[in-house]
């Protein structure tokens, strides 16, 4: 038994037109080993992101299930930590009370004292020292995504979901970003789910990536191990042919089983949003 | 300072010295012993009374800071009671659509109901005029809040309440770490509507009730018919409601956040 499995999960949501419901993706099955970085890749509505959901216990799926070390998870628990795409940060808190309000749920009996120094020690981590008294609104989104970070890794869960983490990123900072990922996953060798339509991101940051159809009516079509070496950097995968078979691969699996009925160009497909 | 702002301080203060002129014009216009008292006589009384404004000389002779403080004293009490009261409900009501969808008639039908009209039945259930008045108070601050709290609640992002979900916060956590603040602009944008509009309801509330108060008072000086007193309270009357407006407006900027 894996650590962490999407056991045949099923999504269904009413039909917004007529009775009935509208399948997003049928019987997804994945099964995901311990400290193992996993990408989900899919076009927008195949719905990678309520699947994520679904781990999260955000969501219920509506058949199958998800089970984490043999238990069935129902719930949002501080297992399974969720970056969001768009950070999900409170407003009304600076940065460090941000991740303070983790440190906090994850320690409960924690002094206040001690609490600090550990946000601290996560706040130096992605290099937002100085910006602690900062509130949200007063960050780039980069910065904001580094305190999403922190506050996910801070918990120090079992499981981290990351929900599109980089798509509202400029394309400099994201790789700077991913590479802190990188890092800090290594540190904790937490577990990894991530979902993207960035196929570069997802090569370069995972273990393995699972491909998704186009919804609605989407199924997991395959699971590609990424045999590349780590740590891996993005100026030598440019030379390294696994790197450009592997790409080629993705990107004509998005173009051959894109949505049909669409008029957008093919390139669109892969290309950040 | 920017030309702008100079230029609407000059046409504000020339509006008002232009009305104090047509005022004044208007009162030596009218016979002796009848008309309306000019600003002059008003500004006499008023430096007259702010000189000793917390004399007392028995029930019917009182400064009119003492007025004014029996009327923010009831005020206070019957704000406060009803901002808690709404925001209690508030919360409950916009956590859940079921019952905010449910309650909503009722509300709708209260909301529009003069406090005053209320009044009646107050003193006759608990027999006290003073705590009448205080109830008053209570039902015109209630439903501002209340409304807009709901309001505050039912719209909080999704992506906040995941959060805290995922923390799995305790119902207490999550409601001052997460739910009020996240509320606190539409809370307290009701709560000014609440006091400014018991600040109007407890004039008349205790015009009704007698004893002490500002309202109290504007209707003793009319009975001793002393028209510049009247005419002084009313000015208090707008001067402390501003201030109020004021003060609320300041929490309303400390709350306030950017997403």
């Amino acid at each position: 038994m894996s650590y962490l499995e999407i056991d045949h999960v099923t999504k269904l949501f009413p039909a917004t037109d007529g009775p009935g419901d509208v399948c997003v993706f049928r019987d997804v099955d994945v099964a995901i080993e311990q400290s193992e970085f996993v990408t989900m890749v899919g076009h927008s509505g195949c719905g990678k992101s309520t699947l994520l959901n679904i781990i999260a216990g955000l969501e219920t799926p509506s058949a199958g299930g998800v089970v984490l070390e043999g238990r069935e998870v129902r719930r949002p628990g501080m297992d399974r930590m969720v970056v969001f795409q768009n950070f999900s940060l409170m407003p009304w808190m600076t940065v460090f009370d941000n991740i303070g309000l983790a440190v906090r749920a994850a320690h409960p009996d924690w002094r206040r004292a001690m609490v600090d120094d550990f946000v601290q020690r996560y706040v130096d981590m992605v290099g937002l020292r100085g910006a602690e008294r900062k509130r949200p609104a007063a960050l780039s989104g980069g910065m904001r995504q580094r305190v999403g970070l922190a506050r996910a890794f801070s918990t120090e869960p079992k499981v981290l979901l990351l929900d599109e983490p980089f798509a509202q990123i400029d394309a400099l900072t994201r790789g700077v970003i991913q590479d802190e990922l990188v890092r800090m996953w290594g540190a904790s060798r937490s577990t990894v789910f991530m979902v993207t339509h960035d196929v570069d991101e997802a090569i370069v940051l995972s273990d393995r990536i699972a491909l998704m159809t186009s919804g609605p009516d989407a199924r997991l079509a395959e699971v590609l191990d990424v045999k590349l070496p780590r740590p891996r950097s993005r100026a030598e995968l440019l030379d390294e042919p696994d790197y450009l078979r592997l790409r080629a691969h993705i990107l004509r699996f998005l173009v051959d089983r894109g949505p049909t009925r669409t008029s957008r160009p093919v390139l669109g497909a892969t290309s950040h949003t | 300072m920017r030309p702008e702002r100079l230029r609407v301080i000059v046409v504000s203060t020339m509006l008002g010295l232009a009305f104090l002129v047509l005022w004044q014009a208007f009162a030596g216009l009218q016979p002796t012993g009848r008309g309306i008292p000019g600003p002059a006589a008003v500004a006499a009384t008023a430096i007259q009374m702010l000189a000793h404004p917390f004399y007392n000389n028995g029930p019917n002779d009182k400064g009119i800071g003492l007025q004014l403080a029996a009327s923010l004293a009831r005020l206070g009490v019957g704000w406060v009671a009803a901002s808690v009261v709404a925001i209690m409900g508030g919360v409950i009501l916009g956590l859940s659509p079921t019952l905010y969808r449910a309650v909503n008639p009722y509300v709708q039908v209260l909301k529009p109901i003069s406090p005053l009209a209320w009044m009646p039945l107050f003193l006759y259930t608990i027999k006290d005029s003073g705590q009448s008045a205080i109830l008053v108070i209570f039902m015109s601050s209630l439903w501002p809040t209340l409304a807009n709290t709901a309001f505050g609640v039912a719209t909080i992002k999704r992506d906040y309440l995941n959060v805290a979900a995922i923390l799995q916060l305790s119902w207490w956590r999550r409601l001052v770490t997460v739910i009020l603040p996240a509320a606190a602009p539409a809370i307290v944008a009701g709560l000014r509507i609440s006091i400014g509009s018991a600040w109007v309801a407890i004039v008349a509330a205790e015009m009704l009730i007698g004893g002490t108060g500002i309202g109290y008072f504007v209707w003793n000086e009319w009975n001793n018919l002393a028209l510049t007193s009247v005419i002084f309270a009313i000015l208090a009357i707008g001067v402390i409601g501003v201030l109020l407006d004021v003060a609320l407006g300041r929490l309303s900027r400390r709350l306030a956040y950017t997403e």
